[in-house]
């Protein structure tokens, strides 16, 4: 590396990167054989073959980092893997206790666990594989609308098949054939994003011109409206027909902080939030579901909503108990009882983190997405092209409202809804498509700290300032 | 865009914020209303989830833990079933645990300080935390013979070691079956506790300890104390027996048990008067030494201070300011003199431990899990009520009580025994409680012994033969 060169070229990190990964994936170990300890009152037998094959798994997923996004940011992969860990353990925990219940006059239930190990296996096969595939972000710029097409087609396919096949637990969000069941909505997600990135890329300029001005804020021109009027149509369709509290508020967001960003017309955002009250509202009043979910946040102790069977709050206090049980420090790791809140492993795995690693344990895991979301914009941030900015705001912001109406609905600051907590909940699709976010964020994060004179890009006018100012 | 990103980065970071200080108010400002939310039964699940200790007798449980397959992992049970369920208690699956269970529930629950660098450990090695052992003063031999003496009558046995304050006995009849009430089946629970709270005869009660009764004469011997203890007085001194004392201030006459006389009508010697019992001579004895010194007398042998053995202890009751009339009664053990039978044993034992009494005691030490001694009860003194001196004409006078007087009952074959008989109106038309306080041998007393029969009769036909039982088992064949 030249000398002239070394003032602009960040260091690559790699080194830390291994170091980071390895020390998350100690801590899954020492939290998995504390698991056992607690159940057994011995080291798990299998503690060893399980240390090494997380360990060659993320060991390996960081030399594809090394070698196919040699310059993206070295904490990224790492917090991913501990949050996984740390999930495969706390799943694993509530299979103990599920295994428990049932008894020895029975057969114990099929392992969460297990599952969720596969998944994280080929969660982190496709991660290599996008690293692997898409070498330049900004190519996806191209499939705008096929990612637009697939996504509606995504969303689509469960609200249109038989509830037989489509419905668990009250949402219309699967696709259930034989034995094999899969959330689109969570790859969806992801196509949604490269969408609203292409498409509000393209018509920023439009959508940023003024219309009239009201009380300090320049309206956009009425004409301009459609794309969010659509958006917003969708997210309540989703909602109706659906039943997909979570996706639907997940959907609007994301669509509102990158029309935000690419315009930078905070307009846009009162606007957006106006209708977002409206569609809350109408859902809170209309749709029974919703409805329920708003009793249960408001009156989460009621005998009356607490006892109720279906559309109760049972599972919304069972997670709070939890939670205050643990206290600061928590139960430790096998010693709570989360497996009294139906769902545990899935919608209410922060209740189990709460209730045995504590207060304690809940702010490291929140410190840990902070840190994925802050870097992940702050690899938007860095990256020359306002297609990866628009991608990688999208796709960051997504990770940061996920975690905020997932453990927020789960700490009852907001009204429940049935997001998985990203990396952390048992589930295939949400798992897998998380890993897929990471690689993208990392192949963004790689353009934004790659040395400009290795691959030149040219500086997209309206950002000349803003890069002069910052290096 | 960048202006705006950054601007989405504050958002997320008021969003993670709001998370975060929502988090501290779940787990730590809400955690305690939350914790205890009638709905949340994971304190519940975790206090059975664990081995809770056993309390010891003899060296043999009376209530221990066993491994059982249903949620709540450890049933407790009581091997020690009626004879020890007053000292015991019981500890229920939903509502509040009594006696040694609730006392030392710390230490068999393995929540006490003693316990922490224990509980530290077990939290990093994710060990199942265990509750201690708390082993028991009560001796099993003494215990069993006076629940046996006892049975088929409502009343209560104490026995103390007058050395040390340690209670050898404490049975209170009728008693129950704490088994039932620790059953993780709530309607069995229910249905034994519902049971047990409508008999009139009250088992659930710990008469030992809770229950006041008058203790007629056998409070005779703190007034006789009041009486040396002031000075003007010695066993010999003569003191007027009359056949009917008539009170100050009133028509109202005392008379002596079943209008008998004692002396033939004439005077007495305070020691006689100890030893028939002489209602009319303690009656004008209360009456010159005046309310005053008879209560200063009773607080010193402990009347008015409540107790915890660890079990409370109600206290007994010596009244303020007693009118003329009424003080001629108090002074004889009878108007609103209330005690416990413990309070009665702590008399005999003071008598017997040459003046001191001693505090009593339930739990001789406390072992961890790994059976390492947690803590020792080392005896102490709870008060002096008499000196050496009036202790030892006291014992006299108590002797001349089992060898000559009403309390022949209680004598033992080679031993001397030192005690005094109670016969004590309660309720108008109801037969008399039956009182008997001693202790043995009356040189070097190994145990001083209270008994009450709830309407049994006179003490020296209904209680002293228990008393004497009781003594023989501690003082063996």
């Amino acid at each position: 590396m030249s000398a002239l060169a070394a003032p602009i070229d960040a260091p690559r990190r790699r080194g830390t990167e291994l170091a980071l990964v390895l020390f998350g994936v100690a801590i899954t170990i020492v939290a998995y054989a504390s698991v056992g300890l607690a159940h057994d009152q011995k080291l798990p037998t299998s503690t060893v073959s399980y240390g090494l094959g997380l360990t060659v798994l993320f060991v390996g997923a960081h030399f594809a980092v090394r070698r196919f996004a040699p310059h993206a940011d070295p904490v990224l992969l790492p917090t991913a893997a501990a949050l996984n860990g740390l999930g495969l353990v706390l799943i694993r925990r509530l299979d103990l206790a599920a295994a428990d219940h049932v008894g020895k006059h029975h057969r114990a239930p099929h392992g969460a666990a297990p599952l969720q190990l596969e998944w994280t296996v080929i969660g982190v096969v496709l991660f290599v594989a996008v690293l692997v595939l898409i070498r330049d972000h900004r190519r996806l710029e191209n499939y705008t609308y096929t990612a637009m097409a697939g996504a509606l087609v995504l969303l689509a396919i469960p609200a249109v098949l038989p509830a037989s096949h489509s419905e668990v637990n009250g949402a219309r969000i699967w696709i259930k054939l034989g034995g094999f069941s899969f959330q689109p909505g969570e790859v969806a997600k992801i196509a949604l994003i490269v969408f609203f990135a292409g498409y509000l890329v393209r018509k920023r300029e439009l959508l940023a011109l003024a219309g009239r001005r009201v009380v300090r804020i320049d309206l956009p021109r009425a004409r301009d409206l459609g794309p969010l009027l659509v958006a917003w149509v969708v997210s309540l369709l989703i909602l109706v027909r659906e039943s997909d509290l979570g996706s639907s508020l997940l959907f609007f967001g994301i669509f509102l902080v990158i029309l935000y960003v690419a315009t930078q017309r905070g307009s846009w955002l009162v606007l957006g939030l106006m209708l977002f009250v409206l569609g809350a509202v109408f859902a809170a009043v209309a749709i029974p579901h919703v409805h329920d979910r708003f009793t249960a946040w408001l009156h989460p102790f009621d005998p009356q909503i607490f006892g109720r069977a279906i559309g109760g709050s049972y599972q919304l206090a069972q997670g709070l108990f939890g939670m205050a049980t643990g206290g600061i420090v928590g139960t430790g790791l096998g010693q709570g009882r989360p497996d009294l809140v139906p769902f545990a492993n899935t919608d209410f795995i922060m209740s189990t983190l709460g209730e045995e690693l504590g207060l304690a344990g809940v702010m490291a895991v929140l410190t840990l997405y902070l840190l994925i979301v802050a870097r992940g914009l702050r690899a938007a941030v860095g990256t020359r092209d306002p297609f990866g900015k628009l991608l990688g705001a999208g796709l960051a912001f997504g990770l940061a409202l996920q975690v905020f109406v997932q453990v927020g609905g789960v700490t009852r600051l907001i009204p429940l809804t049935g997001l998985t907590l990203p990396f952390l909940s048992y589930g295939g699709s949400s798992l897998v498509s998380n890993w897929v976010v990471l690689a993208l964020l990392l192949r963004i994060s790689d353009a934004a700290r790659r040395p400009a004179t290795a691959t030149p890009q040219p500086p997209s006018p309206d950002e000349a300032t803003t890069m002069v100012v910052r290096r | 865009m960048n202006r705006s990103l950054r601007r989405v980065a504050v958002a997320v970071l008021v969003m993670f914020t709001a998370l975060l200080v929502n988090a501290n108010w779940v787990q730590v400002g809400q955690a305690n209303s939350l914790k205890h939310n009638p709905n949340n039964k994971r304190l519940l699940y975790s206090e059975y989830s664990h081995r809770r200790g056993p309390i010891v007798v003899s060296g043999r449980a009376v209530a221990i833990s066993h491994k059982t397959n249903d949620i709540y992992k450890y049933l407790r049970t009581y091997p020690g079933g009626p004879v020890y369920a007053p000292v015991t208690g019981y500890y229920p699956l939903a509502g509040q645990a009594t006696g040694i269970e609730a006392a030392e529930n710390d230490i068999l629950s393995g929540d006490s300080d003693k316990l922490f660098v224990r509980r530290i450990s077990d939290y990093f090695t994710g060990r199942t935390p265990e509750g201690g052992s708390v082993v028991l003063t009560l001796d099993d031999r003494v215990q069993q013979t006076a629940y046996s003496a006892l049975a088929g009558h409502r009343g209560a046995v104490v026995a103390l070691d007058p050395s040390t304050g340690a209670i050898l006995a404490m049975v209170s009849t009728p008693s129950f079956d704490p088994n039932p009430l620790a059953s993780h089946d709530l309607t069995t629970v229910a249905r034994a506790y519902k049971a047990l709270n409508a008999r009139t005869d009250a088992p659930l009660l710990n008469r030992a300890t809770s229950q006041t009764y008058p203790p007629g004469s056998t409070f005779k011997v703190v007034t006789a104390a009041a009486a040396l203890s002031s000075g003007r007085f010695t066993p010999s001194s003569q003191i007027p027996a009359p056949n009917q004392l008539t009170l100050p201030q009133t028509t109202h006459k005392l008379q002596n048990f079943a209008g008998e006389q004692c002396n033939g009508g004439r005077q007495i010697s305070l020691a006689d008067a100890l030893r028939v019992s002489c209602n009319t001579a303690f009656g004008g004895l209360g009456l010159r030494l005046g309310d005053a010194a008879i209560k200063k007398q009773a607080e010193a042998f402990g009347f008015g201070r409540s107790l915890s053995v660890p079990l409370p202890v109600a206290p007994s009751v010596f009244p303020d300011n007693i009118p003329p009339p009424q003080l001629a009664f108090s002074a004889i053990g009878q108007y609103s003199d209330a005690v416990t039978p413990l309070q009665m044993a702590m008399v005999a034992a003071g008598v017997a431990n040459h003046g001191v009494v001693m505090q009593p005691y339930l739990v001789a030490k406390t072992l961890a899990p790994d059976l390492s001694t947690l803590s020792v009860t080392q005896p102490k003194q709870f008060s002096r009520a008499v000196s050496p001196g009036v202790a030892g004409a006291l014992t006299q006078m108590m002797v001349s009580v089992v060898q000559s007087g009403t309390g022949t009952a209680a004598q033992i074959p080679g031993v001397t025994v030192a005690g005094k008989t109670g016969t004590a109106e309660n309720a108008p038309g109801k037969p008399t409680h039956a009182w008997f306080i001693c202790f043995a041998p009356a040189q070097n007393p190994r145990v001083a012994v209270a008994v009450i029969v709830e309407n049994g009769g006179t003490g020296g036909i209904a209680a002293a033969p228990i008393a004497r039982q009781v003594m023989q088992a501690v003082l063996g064949p």
